[in-house]
């Protein structure tokens, strides 16, 4: 049973990362925390590309997530990390339940081009508002677990501990979901509008669902980095970032709900040593790295351990 | 009589081009219609307007009692009239099985919203397979639907219309592509499937072999008119068919 083995993969692969959190070197504990978060996103932009759908704006609601997480600290002095997450998920969710009124009539090339636009405009609001500094953004402060704020160092371990629980149950809630019939639906959708509606469902219904549940998603992963960053500013919301959700998903595959994780990793990794070594010249490497992907894994990083645990 | 689809001054008008001419047409439960006509006759406008898919220019169509013009096609289809396609409708990625699975489930999870139907998520496997089981494609249960020959595809379409046990069934030509020993098989799985089960089967097609065999009416259409009404063999022997429909040059020599 191909369930059973995704389930039991997301629980051997939480475990490991769990256990590298006493140990694991800061460095690498920020860069994990941000590839999960990262890899939040992407796996919303997974149960789009299901449905036949690629959002080229999807910084729209890991913005939303991070501000909105981000305000309730700096603003509204409620530093709890449970409450400026959740805060994250409803804000970008809300916000979706209006747009994907409109979004779920779109398809193909203009679902992508609509999707960038409505984030360029959140991109042009925040950077004319000044209260919440324009270009610059803003710096959140320590935050607090159930009441108890702990040390710097202390704290990013136990936040990174946090986000790969989140991770891994949002892995296993999209796998669930993709398995079941609504799953299956989401393909037959990309397959045959036609067909689906004449079968007797709106097909409106679902990409509307699978939307909410992709910006909810996105929300709860800019939330994670916001935090994990401690500042905000437009840059989240910019086009380039939305581009690097689908690079990221394309470097992973979209076979699995690990593979978003995996290819936010590899992309983090790849970004940290190629500012180190060649800083001038790193989208110039992720270039070279997606160029080599499309020409020999078309089905992206995963299909190499598909081939492994198939066999 | 007791029609149970009854189509009252059906008029479509696409620019120029008359679709639909007037149309008055009551068809009895539990009948067996075909639809003939060259190309271009209006028997496929007639397939989509009954199905919510057009919407006539002017007049009604009502099934037992409801009026189908205004709505789209997946309440036309809640409603119990459904439909295949010429060019079959499927999923091309997903495998024969898969394909019959997310009709039985569609199904399945919003039973509240059909006419009748005693599916549910608990019984969506066993009724997948009867369904394979029925239209012999359990030898295809896992290949994907894009690589099927044509003649499985034809059936596969069919199949998945009939998930949704439908009272009124339309099929847009279901032979048409299919080699002429298949023609046959995939009507009498048709007929051996809705016999005795209420259904009212309505099918377009341009085989007369097919026709004179399954149909105990026909309807012939022509430039959006219906030309010709009544048994098979009457409307195949009556001139005006013969000259626009079969297309017989010396019909009226």
């Amino acid at each position: 049973m191909s369930r059973d083995r995704t389930t039991a993969m997301l629980l051997v692969a939480a475990a490991v990362l769990l256990a590298t959190v006493p140990f694991a070197p800061q460095w690498l504990v920020f860069l994990l925390t941000l590839a999960l978060a990262k890899g939040l996103v992407v796996l919303g932009l997974v149960v789009l590309m299901r449905t036949g759908l690629v959002s080229f704006g999807q910084g729209l609601y890991f913005g939303l997530g991070a501000y909105a997480a981000a305000l309730l600290g700096a603003r509204a002095g409620l530093l709890d990390a449970a409450a400026m997450i959740l805060a994250g998920v409803v804000a970008a969710a809300a916000v979706a339940a209006v747009l994907g009124l409109l979004m779920a009539r779109y398809r193909d090339i203009f679902f992508a081009m609509l999707s960038l636009a409505l984030s360029m405009i959140l991109y042009g609001l925040l950077v004319k508002s000044s209260a919440l500094g324009s270009t610059d953004g803003f710096n959140l402060h320590a935050k607090s677990f159930a009441g108890i704020v702990l040390s710097g160092g202390t704290e990013r371990r136990v936040f990174y501990a946090v986000a790969v629980v989140a991770a891994a149950a949002a892995a296993w809630g999209v796998h669930r979901y993709l398995a079941s019939h609504y799953g299956r639906l989401a393909t037959a959708i990309r397959d045959n509008e036609l067909r689906v509606e004449y079968l007797g469902t709106s097909v409106f219904r679902v990409v509307y669902a699978n939307y909410v549940v992709a910006a909810a998603l996105a929300g709860l992963g800019g939330a994670f980095a916001a935090l994990a960053v401690g500042h905000v500013d437009p840059e989240t919301v910019y086009w380039t970032t939305s581009g690097e959700f689908v690079f990221i998903a394309v470097l992973g595959g979209t076979g699995n709900v690990a593979a978003p994780f995996l290819g936010a990793a590899i992309f983090e990794a790849v970004r940290t040593i190629g500012n180190q070594y060649a800083p001038n010249v790193w989208q110039m490497t992720l270039g070279i790295v997606m160029l080599l992907l499309i020409l020999f894994l078309p089905s992206g990083l995963w299909s190499l351990v598909a081939k492994r645990v198939r066999t | 009589m007791n029609p149970v689809l009854v189509a009252s001054g059906v008029n479509k008008s696409f620019g120029a081009v008359i679709a639909a001419a007037d149309l008055n047409i009551a068809i009895e439960r539990e009948s067996i219609v075909g639809l003939i006509g060259a190309n271009g006759a209006g028997k496929t406008t007639f397939v989509n307007m009954v199905t919510g898919y057009l919407k006539p220019t002017t007049g009604s169509i009502r099934f037992d009692g409801h009026e189908l013009t205004r709505l789209e096609p997946r309440r036309v289809t809640q409603l119990g009239v459904s439909r295949s396609f010429q060019i079959p409708q499927l999923f091309n990625s997903l495998s024969v099985r898969e394909n019959l699975l997310v009709a039985v489930g569609i199904v399945a999870a919003a039973a509240h919203a059909w006419a009748h139907s005693d599916l549910t998520p608990a019984r969506a496997d066993g009724a997948t397979d009867e369904m394979l089981e029925r239209f012999g494609l359990g030898a295809y249960r896992d290949r994907p639907a894009g690589l099927l020959p044509e003649g499985v595809r034809k059936l596969l379409d069919v199949a998945m219309g009939l998930v949704t046990r439908p009272r009124v069934l339309l099929l847009d030509e279901p032979t048409s592509g299919v080699s002429a020993d298949e023609k046959f098989a995939i009507m009498d799985l048709v007929m051996a499937a809705v016999r005795g089960a209420d259904v009212t089967v309505l099918f377009v097609e341009h085989d007369m072999d097919v026709i004179a065999r399954y149909a105990a009416r026909v309807l012939a259409f022509a430039d959006g008119r219906i030309i010709a009404d009544g048994a098979p063999a009457d409307v195949l022997r009556d001139p005006e068919v013969r000259r626009y429909v079969i297309g017989e040059a010396d019909a009226h020599a």
